[in-house]
């Protein structure tokens, strides 16, 4: 089955669209993207986990988390809801912070929108669409990921840019 | 100011002096003359395409060449690569979350 992965980045508008169609109802998959203990066990890249220590989601409440390395390396993010649609969708500003949730004057910040959309045989389509306030964030986000993911795809962009 | 790659591709000028460059580096003049713009109006994009670290400049001869500085465009390339991998990835074991829910 085709779960219709799209991402899409529009530098001129700084924006970019991430979509992919679920096998579970929207009720479930909401709850998988606001609820922590679930939230946890998939936004961590592996061998990093995700570790929540403040989460109120409510508008103008924060989730405050950290990816934690296999070292016990913590890198704190603060996101911050402005907007909640009940089983619809929802905003939030994300920022990375301290563990207290504290973040650095002027620090770089990224918008994200999610919209849950049901379709047909009782899957669900989400829709993402972040707004980087310009190049340095969409670097430190992209990085954030990245230093979070695989130790063979660290060498291979050593590689890559070892070609250059 | 600071000037990032998003101010460079930020107007269609620009975009369509980087798709010049993409193909050849050009001279002043003959980069000009693909526009109904004025020489002037060209050379202040060249300017910011410049200082966002897109375009450089380079003496061949007797002329100056703008050149497209790649290497800055495939970094962009490599952010968005890594961004989109990990997202693959998340969404893969949320899916594994959902089967079990």
């Amino acid at each position: 089955m085709t779960n219709n992965f799209v991402f899409e980045a529009d530098m001129a508008a700084k924006t970019i669209h991430i979509s992919r169609e679920f096998n579970a109802p929207v009720e479930k998959v909401w709850r998988a993207w606001t609820e922590p203990d679930l939230i946890e066990k998939w936004i961590a890249p592996k061998p990093w986990m995700a570790k929540t220590k403040l989460m109120d989601f409510t508008v103008g409440g924060i989730w405050l988390y950290a990816m934690v390395s296999p070292e016990g390396q913590k890198h704190w993010t603060r996101i911050e809801f402005t907007e909640i649609v009940n089983g619809d969708s929802f905003s939030s500003i994300n920022m990375f912070s301290d563990e207290d949730g504290n973040t650095a004057a002027g620090a770089p910040k990224s918008f994200t929108e999610t919209k849950f959309s049901p379709i047909e045989g009782g899957r669900t389509k989400v829709d993402v669409l972040k707004t980087f306030t310009d190049e340095a964030t969409i670097k430190m986000f992209a990085q954030m990921g990245f230093r979070e993911g695989t130790i063979a795809g660290y060498s291979q962009l050593d590689e890559l840019l070892a070609s250059e | 100011m600071r000037r990032d790659v998003f101010q460079a591709i930020a107007d269609p000028t620009r975009r369509a002096i980087i798709t010049l460059l993409v193909i050849q580096a050009m001279t002043p003049q003959a980069l000009a003359e693909h526009f109904d713009s004025t020489r002037q109006a060209i050379s202040k994009h060249i300017k910011i395409l410049t200082e966002c670290e897109v375009v450089t400049q380079k003496q061949t001869g007797r002329e100056n060449y703008y050149h497209l500085n790649s290497i800055k465009m495939k970094e962009i390339d490599i952010w968005l690569e890594r961004f989109r991998k990990l997202w693959e990835d998340r969404f893969d074991q949320l899916d594994n979350v959902l089967k079990d829910l």
